[in-house]
């Protein structure tokens, strides 16, 4: 085991570890996509860390270590988020004529995913701890981050739950779609930005490009008011 | 590809340098994005096609660089261990009722504008 010790070694290793996992989740994901309903199921964002979790468990090597070599990534995530400003331009003509149903869709999205995780996560018991790392669940990941810090919250459940939450939205929004017959791609993109962040936004670029655009635009702007409101409730109801 | 790089790490840096110095607790990629939207929308010039290749391609492969955090959830603290199945459930639950009930708000809202059409 001499070699994993040297820290260069170990550094690549660990990138090209999530690299090739996630390209053959991901192959296997576009064989599986004529299953209907199993190939959600597959989704890389599932199967991945399953693979990568039980192969950092098997080889006994810590998830600080790992998160440490794979940092590039975690940086990558914020010039993505930059990215996201491109389609919006894009689509921008859509999104002018439709201010208003777009901002009390948002004011309504924003706090209703707030309001229903903590009312849940209150009814079932747990603890303050774990009610202020729920809270920013349906923020983008670094703001989610951000806010949980600023709040007091655990940063690690937090990026778990958060990502968590985009898988869910991800794999069940499409579900939720057609069983409410909602086929316009500007409401599915929307509600899977406010609700599912990132991973939903990814998702929704699948459907059309359209349903992308709305997405990051509902990924931006819920981030951003979630980041300025949630500070101040949770230090009024700690009061 | 590398121009369009360059110009992403670039409203990157802008927004870490705003929120950096102004305190703002607004991450900075959020305020670069919202930077570069700005730009390419009131400029005035029109986006150059290579910007708008690198910005496809770095979506296309936002998963892969979430599969790190990811990863994340399998290594929780042991003190949240024990509250494992009321996170699960309010994820799951609270993510599927804000799904459903914010997509109908929004079809209600949009309903007078698809009215208007034949």
């Amino acid at each position: 085991m001499m070699f994993i010790s040297t820290p260069w070694v170990t550094q690549a290793g660990l990138l090209v570890l999530t690299l090739a996992i996630f390209s053959v989740s991901f192959w296997l994901y576009q064989q599986c996509k004529v299953l209907p309903v199993i190939h959600s199921l597959l989704h890389p964002l599932v199967i991945a860390p399953l693979l990568i979790g039980a192969l950092l468990l098997v080889l006994d090597i810590d998830y600080s270590q790992y998160r440490h070599a794979n940092s590039p990534f975690f940086f990558l995530l914020g010039t993505a988020n930059v990215a996201l400003a491109i389609p919006l331009h894009q689509q921008f003509h859509h999104i002018r004529t439709l201010v208003k149903p777009l901002l009390i869709t948002l004011l309504f999205g924003a706090s209703f995913a707030v309001i229903s995780a903590l009312s849940i996560a209150w009814a079932l018991g747990a603890s303050v701890d774990t009610l202020i790392s729920i809270s920013p669940k349906s923020v983008t990941t670094p703001i989610a981050l951000g806010i949980t810090e600023k709040i007091g919250g655990q940063p690690g459940l937090t990026a778990g739950i958060v990502v968590f939450t985009g898988v869910v939205g991800a794999i069940c929004g499409p579900w939720i779609f057609r069983w409410l017959n909602i086929a316009d791609d500007r409401i599915s993109g929307f509600v899977m930005g406010i609700s599912a962040h990132g991973v939903g936004t990814a998702r929704a670029f699948e459907i059309s490009h359209r349903c992308g655009a709305f997405s990051s635009l509902g990924l931006g702007l819920t981030g951003a008011l979630t980041a300025i409101i949630l500070p101040w409730i949770v230090i009024a109801c700690s009061r | 590809m590398l121009r369009g790089l360059a110009i992403l790490l670039l409203y990157q840096s802008i927004g870490e340098a705003i929120t950096h110095f102004s305190g703002i607790p607004i991450p900075g990629p959020v305020i670069g994005m919202v930077l570069l939207f700005l730009t390419l929308t009131f400029s005035g010039y029109t986006m150059p096609q290579w910007l708008a290749h690198t910005g496809h391609f770095m979506i296309r492969w936002l998963p892969l660089m979430f599969v790190p955090a990811c990863v994340g959830i399998f290594f929780l603290p042991d003190t949240q261990a024990n509250q494992w199945p009321a996170i699960v459930s309010v994820i799951v639950l609270s993510t599927l009722i804000t799904i459903a009930t914010t997509a109908m708000v929004m079809k209600w809202v949009l309903r007078p504008e698809t009215e208007h059409l034949p």
